[in-house]
C-alpha cells in the first residue's frame, strides 16, 4: 500500500481497541521469566557452548603477537579464535569502526579474542590466560583539545535528523550585531553509555554453510544484511531471530561484537555458542552518545522577538563516523529571520559515537532550551511566552513547507496551567523549604517523525485467529500490544484473538526499532495487510468489500453475519508493506511537547533532586497511553540522568571511558524519581500515516535535561554550561548557608 | 574467575587455621564485594574459607556497658537492632545508607570493614594499580580521580575506603576483635585497623594472614544527637562522595568522622575541639596537608558544608 495523500476515515478511526491503554500482551511473560532473551534461549539449539569476548587493553595501535596455549589448554576450552586468526572483517550496516579482524587496535576494549568453553567460567578464567603483545601508538582522546582542528561536516544521526555541515537563512551575523537584545553561551553536554539492562548477546549455531543468530537486535533487516556482509556468505544463508530486546535505546541498532564472536567461535568450536559482552565491554566495546560543544547565539527585539538564531556543534568521532546532529532541532523549532545551523567533527580515537535515543535533538536541546531560558531572562519575559511568541507553523529554512500538525503552544500553555507555573518565581534563588532551595524550569520537546517502510503477513484460521508476522521488534516499548491492538481493530476481533509474531528475518521486513518511527511505520503496515486480508475475506464470502463490517468476529453485510473464520477454509494470508509517499517531503513532520521540573538543591551540599515532572506531549494519535506514557517517562527519566549524573568520564590519557561498569556510570535510581505526570493532547495528524499516529518513544527525552537545568538555575541563580550539572559545579557558587 | 577450593569449618579458630595453612586463602563470608572481585580475576584466592557456619552472628551487651557485633551480623540486622537504632543511631544510618536492601541483607559487619575500594583503574586489569598489582603504577593520579581520596594518599594509591559502617564505627571509637591460628586474640581500635597506603597500597589493614574478625566492640552509648550524612551524586545506591558521621553533644562539642575522602575513615581527634565553633573551624583542622587533585579539591569544600549541615540538623 502506497501512502501519498493524507488519511480519510478509516477502520482505525472506530478506536474501538486501538487508543485504549491496554496492559501489554506480553507483560506475563516478562513478569513469569518465560519471555524467551536472546542469552537465556537454551531451548534453540542443542549442547551450547560459552564465549567470553577479550577487548584490547590499548586504546590504540597493533597487536604484534598473541598467545595462546595456555589458554587453550585451559580446562573446558574448545576453540579460541583471536583476531590475528582473521582478516579484518567487513563492517556491516551504520558500523563505524570494525568489530573484529587484523592487527590494529582503533578503540579500547575493541574485541581481539573469543574464547569458547563447555562454562561461562570456563571461558571467563581461561580468557585471563590469554597473552597480549601491543604497539601502542598515541591517540586523540580530548575533544576539548580537538575541536579546534575539527571540520564542517555533513551528518545524518540516520534516525531523522541532520543536515549540511553549515546551513543559512538570511544574513545571520548582521541580524546577531543589530540585535538589541543577545545571548551566545557555549555548553558541553558528555558521552553517555545506552546502559540497557539486557547486555548485547547472542546465540550462533551454524547448520553446514546456514547460520542462525539468536540475538538482540533493534532492526532485523539491517541485522540479516550485515551479518552477511561481516561474514562474507549470502543473505539465505543467515536467519535473524530477536523477539524480545531486553532495552536498546539505539545500542542494538545494529550488529557488534557479540554476534560476531558468537558465529566465529561456533563455527571454530563446532558447536552452537552463545556470547554476551560483560558489562565493562558496554561502555567502550559497543557504541555511546558522543559528548559535543555546542555554541548558540540569540538575537531578539526588545519584545522578545528572534531575528537572529545561531547553532553550532562540534563532535568527534572514529574515522568514517558521523557528527551528533545536535543543531537540527534548532533549523524546525522557532521562528526567526535569519539562521544559522553548523555541524563539526573531530577526530578521536575513542570508541564509536552512534546513535542513542534521539540522537541529535536529546543532547541539542539540552542546549538550545538552556539558552532559550537565558535568553528569557534577558529578555524579562516568562520563558513560557518567549516561547509562544517564537513559535513558526513553517519550516523557517523553507517557509513553503508548513507542519504537518503542530500545537507545541498548545503543550506549552496545558502544562503551565496544570503544572501552576504562574507561582513561578522569576527571581532566582528565592524560594526556600526548608533544607532546599526550590526552583522550576520548563523546555520545549521536539522530536521529528520519520516514516518507514515497513511490511507485516497477516492469517487467517478457521477459528477466526489473526496472526500477524513481522520482523518489527519489540524493544520493551509495547509492540506487540499495538501491533495486537491495529489488527483486532481492523479485523473487528478481541485482542485474545490475534497472535503476534515478531523479531524473526524470515518475517516480512519492518521499519524496526529507531528514531521513534518503529510504532507509527510498522502499525501502518500491519493496517495496509489487515486491509488486503479484509479485501480477501470478503470476497471469499462473496461481499462487497466496501459493504462489509468487520466486528465482533463476524463479517456483516446488510441482514448477513457470517463468522470471520469461515473465511479462512484451507488457510487464507496475505502480505502487505506499507511504503510512504512524498508527504514527509512536502509537510515536515515533527513531535512536540512541553516539560516542566521543579527541583530541590540543598542549601549546604548543592544536591540537586527532581521533585516533580510533568510533560505534555502533541504526537498524533496515541495509539495505547499506557505504553506510551511509559515510553515518555522512560525518557524523562533517562534525560534527567543526563542533565544530573550520566557521564562516560574520558581518561584522556590512556584514551577510554574509565567508569565502565554500572557503580561508575550512575543512571537514576527510583529514589531519584518523583512522580512523573504525561498528559496526551488529543489529537490526530492524517498526514503522517493511515494510523494518524507519530512517533513518541524519544520525545520524552528532548528538552527534558534542559528543563531540569533551568529549574536548577532558578533555585539558585546558577548557571552551569557543562553538563551533567554535578554539585561539585554548583558548590563555589552556592550562597553561604546559614 | 580461577577455580578455587572451598571449606566451611565450624569454629572460629579453625577457620583461622584453615586460611593459615592454606597459601593464598580466603575467608568468604556475605561475598558481596570478593565475588565481584574474583570475577573480574582482581581478587584470585586458591581456596576459600566460608566462615558463615560459625556463629558469630548475635549482638550482645558488654560488661563496659557497650555492645559486642558479632563477625557476621548482616548489615540489615545491625541497623534494624534496638539497641544500635537507640543509642548508635550513627551506626544504624550509615548502614541503611550504603548498598541496596539486597546486598545488605547478605553484607557482614566484618566483611563490610574489608570492602576494598571502587577506584576504577582497581576495576581494571588493563591499567596500572599498585593496590591490585604492586609496582605497576597507580594511573589515578594522572587520570579520572572525581571519587579519590583529598587525604591521607600517596604517591603510591590516592584510592578511598569506600564504605559508610566504618565511619560510623570510626566515631564511635569501635574497637575490631580477632582470632588467629593459634587462637590467639587481639583487640585493634578501629582508628588503627585501617592502614594508609604509603608505598604499601595492597595492605589495607592490620590484620595478618589467618587473623579473623569476631566481634566488632562498641563502647558504652555517648549520647548526643546522631548523624549521618551521606553525599553523593544520585539518590541512592552511589559511594559517598563525601559523608559525615558526626554526634552532637547539647553543649555543642561532638565528635566527627568523615567518608569518601581517605583510604580510610577521616577522623581527627584535634580538630573536634573546634566543634562548638562551628564547621569550617573543624575541617581546617581535619583537612590540613590534605593533597586533592584538581578533579576532587571539591571535596574539602563539600567536607566542610556537609558538616555544616549536620550540625545545623543537630542543633534542629
Amino acid at each position: 500500500m502506497k501512502f501519498d495523500t493524507p488519511a480519510t476515515q478509516n477502520p482505525i478511526d472506530q478506536l474501538k481497541v486501538v487508543g485504549k491503554p491496554t496492559d501489554r500482551i506480553d507483560g506475563k511473560y516478562k513478569t513469569t521469566g518465560t519471555a524467551p532473551f536472546a542469552y537465556e534461549r537454551h531451548d534453540v539449539a542443542a549442547n551450547q557452548a560459552y564465549g567470553y569476548v577479550i577487548g584490547a587493553g590499548i586504546a590504540k595501535g597493533r597487536i604484534r603477537a598473541m598467545q595462546v596455549d595456555e589458554a587453550k589448554r585451559a580446562p573446558g576450552v574448545l576453540a579460541i579464535v583471536t583476531t590475528l586468526d582473521t582478516p579484518r572483517l567487513e563492517r556491516g550496516t551504520m558500523n563505524t569502526a570494525y568489530l573484529f579482524g587484523g592487527d590494529q587496535v582503533q578503540h579500547y576494549h575493541q574485541a581481539i579474542a573469543v574464547v569458547v568453553a563447555e562454562t561461562f567460567e570456563e571461558a571467563r578464567a581461561a580468557s585471563f590466560l590469554v597473552g597480549v603483545d601491543y604497539a601502542p601508538e598515541a591517540g586523540k582522546f580530548d575533544l576539548a583539545a580537538e575541536a579546534r582542528g575539527a571540520k564542517p561536516v555533513p551528518g545524518d544521526s540516520g534516525e531523522g535528523s541532520g543536515g549540511n555541515g553549515e546551513e543559512r537563512v538570511g544574513d545571520f551575523e548582521g541580524a546577531f550585531a543589530k540585535a538589541p537584545v543577545t545571548v551566545d553561551a557555549t555548553y558541553t553536554t558528555a558521552d553517555e553509555s545506552h546502559a540497557m539492562m539486557e547486555p548485547h548477546a547472542t546465540v550462533a549455531a551454524w547448520d553446514g554453510d546456514k547460520v542462525t543468530l539468536w540475538t538482540s537486535n533493534q532492526m532485523i533487516a539491517w541485522g540479516h544484511g550485515s551479518v552477511a556482509k561481516i561474514l562474507g556468505i549470502p543473505k539465505e544463508n543467515v536467519r535473524i531471530d530477536s523477539p524480545f530486546v531486553g532495552g536498546g535505546f539505539g545500542g542494538k541498532l545494529f550488529v557488534r561484537a557479540d554476534a560476531v564472536l558468537a558465529a566465529l567461535g561456533a563455527k571454530a568450536a563446532g558447536r552452537p555458542v552463545k556470547v554476551a559482552l560483560t558489562r565493562p565491554l558496554i561502555a567502550n566495546n559497543t557504541t555511546h552518545r558522543p559528548a559535543t560543544i555546542q555554541r548558540v547565539r540569540i538575537g531578539a527585539t526588545k519584545d522578545g522577538t528572534i531575528t537572529a538564531i545561531a547553532h553550532e556543534s562540534t563532535s568527534g568521532n572514529l574515522p568514517d563516523g558521523d557528527p551528533e546532529t545536535a543543531v537540527s532541532q534548532t533549523k524546525l523549532l522557532y521562528a526567526g529571520a535569519n539562521r544559522l545551523a553548523a555541524m563539526k567533527l573531530a577526530l578521536l580515537d575513542l570508541p564509536e559515537g552512534n546513535a542513542m535515543r534521539a540522537p541529535g535533538e536529546a543532547p541539542g536541546l539540552m542546549v538550545l532550551e538552556a539558552a532559550m531560558d537565558e535568553m528569557a531572562e534577558k529578555l524579562g519575559l516568562d520563558p513560557v511566552e518567549f516561547r509562544v511568541r517564537n513559535d513558526t507553523q513553517v519550516d523557517p529554512h523553507a517557509p513553503d513547507r508548513r507542519f504537518s500538525h503542530r500545537d507545541l503552544v498548545g503543550c506549552l500553555k496545558l502544562g503551565a496551567e496544570k503544572f501552576g507555573w504562574a507561582k513561578r518565581s522569576a527571581k532566582p534563588g528565592t524560594v526556600r523549604d526548608g533544607q532546599w532551595l526550590v526552583g522550576v524550569g520548563v523546555a520545549s520537546a521536539f522530536r521529528n517523525n520519520m516514516v518507514m517502510k515497513s511490511g507485516a503477513r497477516v492469517r487467517l484460521d478457521e477459528q477466526g485467529t489473526v496472526t500477524v508476522e513481522t520482523d518489527m521488534t519489540d524493544i520493551g516499548t509495547g509492540t506487540y500490544t499495538i501491533i495486537a491492538q491495529t489488527a483486532a481493530e481492523m479485523m473487528g476481533v478481541p485482542l485474545e484473538k490475534v497472535v503476534v509474531r515478531l523479531g524473526d528475518s524470515s518475517f516480512p521486513a519492518s521499519a524496526g526499532s529507531g528514531g521513534q518511527w518503529g510504532a507509527n511505520s510498522s502499525t501502518s503496515g500491519v493496517y495496509a495487510a489487515c486491509m488486503k486480508l479484509r479485501e480477501a475475506v470478503a470476497q471469499r464470502l462473496g461481499i462487497n468489500s466496501a459493504d462489509a463490517v468487520f466486528e465482533d468476529g463476524h463479517v456483516r453485510s446488510g441482514n448477513r453475519a457470517v463468522p470471520l473464520g469461515d473465511a479462512a477454509q484451507g488457510g487464507l494470508t496475505v502480505e502487505d508493506t506499507i511504503e510512504f509517499g512524498d508527504l514527509s517531503k512536502t509537510y515536515q513532520q515533527s513531535t512536540f511537547g512541553a516539560h516542566f521540573v521543579e527541583v530541590g538543591v540543598d542549601v549546604h551540599t548543592a544536591e540537586i533532586r527532581v521533585r516533580r515532572m510533568l510533560a505534555v506531549c502533541a504526537a498524533g494519535r496515541i495509539l495505547n497511553p499506557k505504553s506510551a506514557r511509559s515510553q515518555v517517562i522512560g525518557g524523562m527519566t533517562m534525560g534527567t540522568g543526563a542533565a544530573l549524573m550520566e557521564e562516560l568520564v574520558v581518561d584522556t590519557e590512556r584514551g577510554f571511558f574509565a567508569n565502565h561498569d554500572l557503580a561508575g556510570y550512575e543512571v537514576p535510581v527510583h529514589a531519584d524519581i518523583p512522580h512523573q505526570e504525561v498528559i496526551f493532547l488529543d489529537e490526530v495528524d492524517p498526514i503522517s500515516s493511515p494510523m494518524k499516529a507519530k512517533g513518541v518513544g524519544e520525545l520524552g527525552i528532548c528538552g527534558v535535561g534542559a528543563a531540569v537545568a533551568n529549574a536548577v538555575y532558578n533555585a539558585t541563580g546558577i548557571r552551569v554550561r557543562d553538563y551533567p550539572i554535578t554539585l561539585d559545579k554548583l558548590l563555589d557558587h552556592m550562597p553561604e548557608a546559614a | 574467575m580461577k577455580s578455587f577450593t572451598y571449606e566451611r569449618p565450624s569454629s572460629p579458630a579453625e577457620a583461622a587455621a584453615a586460611v593459615a595453612r592454606t597459601p593464598n586463602a580466603k575467608f568468604i563470608a556475605g561475598g558481596t564485594n570478593l565475588l565481584d572481585l574474583m570475577k573480574l580475576q582482581i581478587e584470585t584466592p586458591a581456596h576459600l574459607v566460608d566462615v558463615n557456619a560459625l556463629g558469630l552472628d548475635t549482638i550482645e551487651p558488654t560488661p563496659e556497658g557497650g555492645l559486642r557485633v558479632g563477625a557476621l551480623v548482616r548489615n540489615t540486622d545491625l541497623a534494624a537492632d534496638a539497641r544500635v537504632r537507640k543509642d548508635y543511631g550513627v551506626l544504624s544510618r550509615a548502614l541503611l545508607a550504603g548498598a541496596s536492601g539486597q546486598l545488605r541483607n547478605k553484607a557482614t559487619t566484618a566483611g563490610n570493614l574489608l570492602q576494598r575500594t571502587r577506584c576504577p583503574y582497581f576495576y581494571d586489569t588493563a591499567q596500572a594499580c599498585n593496590k591490585r598489582q604492586p609496582g605497576s603504577g597507580c594511573s589515578a593520579l594522572d587520570g579520572i580521580s572525581r571519587q579519590l581520596a583529598v587525604i591521607g594518599a600517596s604517591e603510591a594509591c590516592i584510592a578511598t575506603h569506600p564504605g559508610d559502617m566504618a565511619v560510623a564505627m570510626r566515631v564511635l571509637d569501635a574497637t575490631v576483635e580477632t582470632v588467629d591460628a593459634k587462637g590467639g586474640t587481639r583487640k585493634i581500635a578501629i582508628a588503627d585497623f585501617h592502614r594508609l597506603p604509603g608505598d604499601t597500597p595492597q595492605i589495607e589493614t592490620a590484620l595478618k594472614p589467618g587473623d579473623l574478625i569476631t566481634a566488632v566492640t562498641l563502647p558504652k552509648p555517648l549520647g548526643g544527637t546522631h548523624i549521618y550524612r551521606k553525599v553523593r551524586d544520585r539518590a541512592s545506591y552511589a559511594y559517598a562522595l563525601v559523608s559525615v558521621a558526626a554526634v552532637v553533644q547539647p553543649d555543642g562539642s561532638g565528635r566527627v568522622a568523615f567518608g569518601g575522602v581517605a583510604p580510610k575513615p577521616w577522623r581527627v581527634e584535634a580538630a573536634e575541639t573546634d566543634m562548638a565553633r562551628g564547621a569550617k573551624a573543624v575541617t581546617d583542622k581535619a583537612f590540613a596537608g590534605a593533597k586533592p587533585t584538581h578533579e576532587n579539591a571539591y571535596k574539602l569544600k563539600l567536607a566542610e558544608r556537609t558538616l555544616m549541615a549536620a550540625i545545623t540538623e543537630a542543633r534542629a
